[in-house]
């Protein structure tokens, strides 16, 4: 059911920018497999060109709704001891997480 | 009726002839005997749902019933929070979350009387058509247990399809409720996009993500949909009409009702023909009982698996940068940085069709490609929801096969995602154009169940529900049970 045409477009070096991007760190084998599939769902996806959508308004969702306006009234959030509870490290009601900055900066 | 749909439970219990514990009880024992062997359940609440039945039970005697759902059990798909309860997502990096909150799903059942009994196996994140891409091991087909059960809620199908809950609640974003029926034997719905509230649904792609319940029959389907629908503020996209009045619409009429076939679904090299001898059977019945059919037109239809890969894998790509391992779910261990931390926690966390998806939809999200596919996608959209409105203005429903084929063997398609994706060619249109839809039992090939899928027009689930009734009160169907049933 593929398109005949089917030539991968998209190369290693795309994958490995991508799995940049969204903070993926992938094994050879893998970048090589993703390529492989991502190459067939692209080029599969690729038969949407031949639709002339020339002026057809982009639709971000199926049923149009008006941002909803509430009063602006402060309302009981979730409790702290509730929001870290779930955190691989907190401290008290921080997160903890790695050094971000490094010494030189303070 | 038997104790295993949620029509005979409400009337054993109404009759005094069973106890919400008894039910509890039973339901715990199935779920723990043939829910493990399927795997399909994987989490009980054995402690809280007893209690839980035991308070239904003292409603019951003061005749404070709050609705049909009193004292019935049933397991929410693995991506609903409970507060207090896990939720996993099927997923290493959700493996030790614990919901911190109730989501609307656990408040409107519980509001409803019904005893949350544990949670069903899922696609990881719900990204999949077969339940196989789950850290807890793939479901099973009760109808033959080499086969899968469809996916993604594909341990909600089989709750119900093997008796071991009366219903229960999945999620749909490309067809996830209404294959994994089809495949089951059971009835799947999705609402219309923004019927039930999203809040507390781990978000897989939020534009077309919708809740819905599996059941025996469509009349139970309606208790649960007027349970669980409903405007939510937490929910932005929560639409403001209030839940449906939908049993009263059940009346076994369908006189004059206008049934569309869509060409495109009926053209060779579509649907496997047992598939579709067994809907247009189905479709005869409803002519006999008096609805007119008309042949529509959705000339998109063979463009809509390619639109909604695109905007569905984009939407999650962003809905999954959340899991970064700082405020939840699993954080790498000795890394030197938190770039290292963010990369690591989730290389080790996703699972691969997860990855798969987030590299697609980051891929069609980022500069360079952004017009030529998420753009052009979202334009396709608006063409699509055009062909359902062009369609609508002849009919009232529109009916087809829920699934191009009967449930196949499980490892079959892990290798080749082309081809499992194009398999949803008749479900995705619905979550792009925020149609409901229903999958109907409405026959059998090879032994296993077939799915008629009614699409109806946007806030119009009474009209679906109305036209599955009436057929399953002139067949029988769905009161096929697979083997091994109780």
């Amino acid at each position: 059911m593929l398109a005949l045409c089917a030539m991968s477009r998209i190369t290693r070096e795309d994958v490995e920018r991508t799995a940049d991007l969204a903070r993926l760190s992938l094994s050879k084998d893998e970048i090589e497999a993703m390529t492989h599939e991502l190459g067939q769902i692209l080029d599969h996806v690729e038969q949407l060109q031949a639709l002339d959508t020339e002026g057809i308004e982009p639709t971000a969702h199926a049923i149009p709704l008006a941002t909803p306006l509430r009063p602006d009234r402060a309302s009981p959030g979730i409790d702290p001891d509730l929001a870290v509870a779930n955190a691989p490290a907190s401290d008290g009601h921080a997160f903890v997480v790695p050094k971000v900055i490094d010494g030189e900066e303070g | 009726m038997k104790l295993e749909s949620l029509e005979g439970q409400r009337a054993a219990l109404d009759a005094s002839e069973v106890s919400s514990v008894e039910l509890v009880e039973s339901a715990l024992v199935r779920a723990e005997g043939a829910g493990a062997d399927l795997g399909a359940i994987v989490g009980l609440r054995a402690e809280a749902a007893l209690a839980a039945a035991a308070g239904s039970d003292a409603r019951r005697r003061a005749e404070e019933l709050r609705s049909p759902l009193e004292g019935a059990p049933v397991v929410l798909k693995d991506n609903m929070v409970q507060k207090g309860e896990p939720t996993t997502c099927a997923s290493r990096i959700l493996e030790s979350f614990v919901s911190p909150y109730d989501g609307a799903m656990a408040e409107r059942l519980e509001a409803a009387g019904a005893i949350i009994l544990g949670r069903a196996n899922m696609d990881e994140f719900a990204m999949g058509s077969t339940t196989e891409n789950s850290t807890f091991g793939p479901a099973r087909n009760p109808w033959d247990t080499s086969r899968t059960t469809g996916g993604s809620s594909g341990g909600s199908a089989v709750a119900v399809s093997a008796g071991i809950t009366g219903f229960s609640l999945g999620s749909d974003t490309g067809g996830s409720i209404r294959q994994p029926a089809s495949f089951c034997g059971v009835v799947g719905m999705k609402p219309t996009y923004g019927r039930v509230s999203r809040w507390g649904l781990v978000a897989f792609a939020s534009s077309l993500d919708q809740i819905g319940p599996f059941t025996h029959s469509a009349r139970e389907a309606a208790w649960v949909l007027e349970a669980i629908a409903g405007h939510d503020p937490r929910d932005s996209t929560s639409l403001p009409e209030p839940a449906p009045a939908l049993e009263s619409a059940l009346t076994g009429d369908v006189k004059g009702l206008r049934i569309g076939l869509p060409r495109e679904y009926f053209v060779d090299q579509g649907a496997e023909p047992g598939v579709v001898e067994a809907v247009r059977g189905a479709v005869s019945e409803l002519e006999s009982a008096g609805a007119k059919v008309v042949e529509v037109a959705l000339p998109h239809t063979p463009y809509v698996v390619s639109t909604y890969y695109l905007v569905a894998t984009a939407e999650a790509s962003s809905n999954l940068a959340r899991f970064d391992g700082v405020r939840y779910g699993r954080r790498a261990e000795n890394v030197k940085d938190l770039d290292e931390m963010y990369r690591r926690s989730r290389s080790e966390g996703f699972g691969r069709e997860v990855k798969r998806r987030i590299l697609l939809g980051t891929y069609v999200l980022s500069a360079g490609y952004f017009d030529a596919y998420y753009r052009k996608a979202q334009q396709v959209r608006t063409l699509v929801r055009g062909d359902f409105d062009r369609a609508f203005e002849a009919c009232d429903v529109i009916v087809g096969p829920t699934y191009p084929e009967v449930a196949f063997p499980i490892g079959a398609r892990m290798d080749d995602p082309v081809s499992l994706y194009l398999g949803d060619i008749y479900t995705v249109s619905a979550n792009l154009a925020g149609l409901p839809g229903i999958s109907v039992p409405c026959g059998q090939h090879q032994g296993m169940p077939v799915g008629m899928q009614i699409l109806g027009r946007p806030l119009d689930e009474a009209t679906l529900l109305r036209v599955a009734d009436a057929f399953q009160r002139r067949t029988d169907h769905h009161e096929h049970r697979p083997p091994g049933s109780p």
